[in-house]
């Protein structure tokens, strides 16, 4: 078995895992990043669409586009990454941290290192997880692998198709197949409101006349080998309709019903997961409840702007760094949820260094304000013109607001 | 003209058992089966357990043959190639009116010789299986009952007849068969044909149609739906030993299964099926399933579920149908196989074997049976060291495909090989696509796999055979 | 009149345009001047950007075989907005066109396509392994 040394190991070779590797090695630490996939870049590398890099670059690029600049300052500062490699197991070990991960090349490989982040990403929920009765046909998919057959294999999963779930990613999955030519017959959403951007509802959905069915629930998928229908039931005031239900016949459905940050790897190190967000428990400087293991990206929380994934990839890279200088915080305040806030990330803040916060709302709110309170006064106040649970928010807390905190302070975000 | 001493219809778990058992012995035999690979009825889709011998009277020819069975699977563990573990079967009474139910099943079991049983208080119960409902007032441990991959079972078996001469025919599906003096002449539904001294009728949820074919009895299998839930293998409601109700007088009840793969299975439910192709599950009865293993287990959330399927088991009167033909020549009748059909499906083997013999068929013993497969080596069951070494000897090794089940590219390749050329052929043979991700990231790589492997067209992927392509155009 | 939602920033505005009878526009539900602007373009003259793959070549004119490492697939992209009622016809185009390997980013698909000013670029660089 190969063993290797670094004083960093990247898990994870996307937006995330690019940014924290190149911001590690800026403070002069070896850094490895470890990727599954035959190239860097993760996900965006099927995101062909555009929309990515207006807060970053200040330019609308496309998926491969963002991912190959951070891929270029990757390879700029020589940061070793090895491919096809997939990790198995993270342990502590001598006071190390052991990564162990296989690969076609070197087969079995010990790393030892110092500090680990944590880049994996998340995976897509699907059929199984949301319960949809029916048969087993051919023909269902995930969003997301059926971007990767048109998009990278060059594939047409089906020609009649029906979206189930309204989130970013189906949206964009409706206009990918209308430009490949397939019909696609409607979206379903089982909420009364669109899971996406807005914009996505004229990009994908008005520009090619797909219909929207907004509180609606697919209730059964039928079809003997291959799908042959869905059958979809209305949802009035939180009671199915079933004598409303209706059948939509097609070939191909899509699922895009949610993202679940990937972290088996996280809970088998012992590494304490937050039932809020799925990913794990993060300290103010993005570090797990696994000394010197950090997290990042969609593998910490689930993202929608990767402009935010590799802010966060860089702050945890920077934290690592620090970390690995022996920095620790002096002390830490509690960050909790107030009112109409889903969760706060991370959910401790450090007094002596600028921390920065993202969080989602519970609501729909134009002209709201975002209040960040310390012992119940406010110490910081921010006006949003317009929220909601799709866009993530993010916050500035400086030393200065809170300043006044003391050991047993307790800070709460809330939004009114 | 193909010609053989046996044709066995339906490559089942009895099917291809008793191959595996004929290919022991100086004979031509062939497996057929309609769909396009084995093991892809009423085995691919049930609960995978070895029962423990307690559930049936000695008297009837399915209680005989679960126990005789049931003896059988350590020694087809070690020759063959698929998971098993003998884990322990839990009988669990919630009302103190079920401990009756469950000294009857005692008995029952003592009088079938099942060892190890035993009558078991609440703390005694719960001290064997700490998952279990607090409120459980006792019951029965079989310390011999077992789990296992009944698919991999299937195509285990299936390989090692094979390797000892079975000529083994997926999509032959039986048309008509006519008898022609010594033999019966066979045609499938696509023109093939074959002519077979002898037939053994396996062919599960179709047996009563195939006895229509040869005319023999006429009976009729009512298709019964099982729906089951899996749950994720991470989920903290995981048993360590499979837990069952009291029975009641249709059925063994909703069980909660700690497979042998790590997985949780709940299920199965009971319910008349709309036809012998309705394999659809329903919101009923999974909230039905929910609902009956939480009172087991209630530790088991919804939010573990990854997936959910259905299976039809042939159901004809009370107990296994097996025997000669009355009416037809040569014609063995092995129908109504219901639970406990996997675990008697070793003894059904031997008991089939007998009655070919009883009907004339010369049995002359093989001096060169192999009983044993190659064992593929599998990524996730290695320890660091061991995957070093598969890797050097196959890079194939260290391209971990599934990375929820931890299957890499070489296994894939040996499933292809090994004649599994479908993406559920794959998934059974190899786990891959049954985690939590349910194929969301492997299947565009299986399929690259599939198309270099065998050279098949982008078109001609399929998930199961027949209709069932995955991609239906190229850009 | 005419409504629409402004896609230009997440807010989503419903807009309300009239058209008076001397062609002139007035938009109304705006909450800033882009929002006119938009309006504005997207009565007169639609745009979109269009993401789209060409089928990825070797120096030898062949297509990736299925062992190959190399995507069969290249991500290309207008570099502007493309008028939309015309992008069903510029699609047709790309399904024409191959864009052999390697390649850069920028490198150029179709310029000035369908006699506009957008030019269709790649937007993946893709080396040969």
């Amino acid at each position: 078995m190969k063993q290797l040394n670094y004083d960093a190991v990247v898990i994870g070779g996307g937006a995330a895992g690019m940014a924290a590797a190149v911001e590690l090695d800026s403070h002069g630490h070896s850094v490895l990043i470890l990727e599954r996939e035959d190239s860097l870049g993760g996900i965006l590398m099927q995101c062909i669409h555009n929309g990515f890099g207006l807060i970053e670059f200040n330019e609308e690029l496309t998926g491969p586009e963002f991912a190959q600049r951070f891929e270029a300052k990757v390879r700029a500062k020589n940061i070793q990454a090895s491919l096809k490699t997939t990790v198995l197991d993270l342990r502590e070990e001598n006071g190390f941290k052991a990564v162990y991960c296989v690969s076609p090349a070197e087969g079995m490989m010990r790393i030892e290192a110092r500090a680990v982040v944590l880049a994996m990403g998340c995976r897509e929920r699907n059929r199984g997880n949301i319960r949809i009765p029916g048969t087993r046909p051919a023909g269902v998919y995930t969003a997301g692998l059926a971007q990767r057959l048109v998009n990278i294999e060059g594939y047409i999963p089906g020609k009649d198709v029906v979206i189930i779930g309204s989130g970013d990613i189906g949206l964009i999955m409706a206009r990918r197949m209308s430009w490949s030519g397939c019909k696609v017959h409607a979206v379903i959403e089982i909420l009364p409101y669109l899971s996406g951007l807005t914009r996505n509802i004229v990009q994908c959905l008005n520009d090619f006349g797909i219909p929207l069915y907004l509180s609606h629930l697919v209730t059964d998928i039928y079809g003997k080998d291959r799908v042959e229908g869905i059958e979809v039931t209305p949802i009035e005031s939180g009671a199915l309709m079933r004598e409303k239900a209706f059948k939509i016949p097609c070939d191909t459905v899509l699922l895009s019903v949610g993202l679940v940050p990937e972290n088996e790897l996280s809970r088998n190190a012992g590494i304490e997961i937050q039932p809020t967000t799925n990913g794990p428990w993060v300290d103010s400087a993005l570090m797990t409840t696994l000394p010197g293991v950090f997290a990042c990206g969609n593998v910490l929380h689930v993202h929608d702007l990767v402009d935010y994934v590799v802010e966060e990839a860089r702050r945890a890279g920077a934290n690592a760094a620090s970390w690995l200088s022996g920095y620790r915080p002096a002390r830490e305040i509690r960050l909790k949820t107030g009112a109409n806030i889903r969760y706060v990330m991370p959910m401790r803040l450090n007094p002596e260094r600028e921390n920065r916060v993202y969080m989602r709302s519970l609501v729909v709110k134009n002209n709201a304000r975002l209040e960040v309170r310390l012992d119940g006064a406010v110490v910081k106040s921010r006006k949003l013109a317009h929220v909601q649970p799709s866009e993530m928010l993010s916050l500035t807390v400086a030393p200065a607001d809170i300043a006044a905190a003391g050991r047993d302070s307790v800070i709460e975000i809330a939004l009114v | 003209m193909e010609q053989f001493d046996v044709a066995i219809i339906g490559a089942g778990v009895c099917g291809a058992n008793i191959a595996r058992k004929l290919s022991q012995y100086e004979l031509d035999v062939a497996l057929l089966e309609k769909e396009i690979d084995v093991s892809l009825g009423t085995s691919k889709a049930n609960s995978g357990i070895v029962h423990g011998g307690f559930h049936d009277h000695i008297s009837t020819l399915k209680a005989r043959l679960e126990l005789q069975g049931a003896l059988m699977f350590d020694r087809l563990h070690e020759e063959l190639d698929f998971p098993f573990e003998r884990c322990g079967i839990l009988v669990a009474a919630l009302h103190e009116d079920e401990m009756h139910a469950i000294e009857q099943l005692y008995l029952q079991g003592v009088d079938n010789g099942v060892i190890g049983i035993e009558m078991c208080s609440r703390e005694r119960m719960l001290e064997l299986e700490p998952k279990l409902n607090p409120d459980v007032v006792g019951g029965l441990y079989a310390p011999s009952g077992g789990i296992l991959e009944p698919y991999r079972f299937v195509f285990s078996l299936v390989e090692s007849a094979k390797k000892n001469g079975v000529r083994v025919k997926t999509e032959f599906e039986v048309a008509s068969a006519e008898r022609e003096g010594d033999y019966w002449h066979i045609r499938s539904t696509s023109g093939q044909e074959i002519q077979a001294r002898f037939v053994v009728n396996s062919a599960g949820l179709h047996a009563d149609r195939i006895s229509a074919a040869f005319d023999a009895e006429r009976f009729e299998i009512a298709p019964r739906k099982g729906e089951y839930y899996l749950l994720d293998r991470m989920t903290k409601s995981k048993p360590s030993r499979v837990i069952f109700p009291v029975p009641t007088e249709v059925s063994k009840g909703i069980l909660v299964i700690p497979t042998v793969e790590g997985t949780v299975l709940i299920g199965p439910t009971a319910s008349p099926a709309q036809g012998k192709e309705d394999f659809a599950t329903t919101r009923d009865q999974l909230e039905h399933i929910l609902h009956s293993a939480r009172m087991m287990v209630p530790s088991i959330s919804e939010s573990d579920v990854i997936t959910s399927f259905a299976g039809l088991r042939a159901s004809y009167g009370t107990d296994f149908y097996i025997k000669l033909s009355d009416e037809a020549p040569a014609f063995v009748q092995v129908a109504g196989i219901q639970s406990p059909g996997l675990t008697a499906s070793p003894a059904i083997g031997d008991y089939v074997k007998d009655l070919l013999k009883k009907a004339g068929l010369r049995l002359v013993e093989k001096s060169e049976w192999d009983p044993y497969v190659h064992k593929v080596p599998r990524a996730r069951d290695a320890d660091p060291y061991a995957l070093d070494g598969l890797v050097a000897h196959d890079p194939a090794y260290g391209d971990i495909v599934c990375r929820c089940e931890r299957v890499s590219e070489a296994e894939i390749v040996a499933a292809i090989r090994a004649g599994h050329t479908t993406l559920d052929g794959i998934k059974y043979y190899t786990r891959a696509q049954m985690g939590r991700c349910q194929g969301g990231f492997c299947t565009y790589k299986i399929i690259r796999i599939l198309m270099r492997e065998t050279g098949m067209g982008f078109d001609e992927v399929t998930k199961r055979g027949g209709d069932s392509t995955v991609l239906r155009g190229s850009l | 009149m005419k409504e629409l939602i402004c896609i230009t920033c997440p807010m989503g505005c419903h807009l309300a345009i009239d058209t008076g009878a001397n062609g002139e526009m007035k938009v109304t539900g705006n909450r800033c001047v882009r929002g006119e602007q938009y309006a504005r373009e997207e009565v007169l003259n639609p745009k979109r950007v269009v993401t789209f793959t060409c089928a990825a070549l070797l120096p030898d004119g062949s297509a990736p075989g299925v062992s190959s490492n190399l995507p069969r697939r290249v991500p290309v992209r207008t570099r502007t907005g493309f008028p939309k009622e015309r992008i069903p016809e510029l699609l047709d185009a790309l399904r024409g066109i191959s864009v052999r390997l390697p390649t850069e980013r920028g490198a150029m698909v179709l310029p000035k396509a369908l006699g506009t000013d957008v030019d269709v670029v790649v937007a993946r660089s893709i080396a040969l392994e």
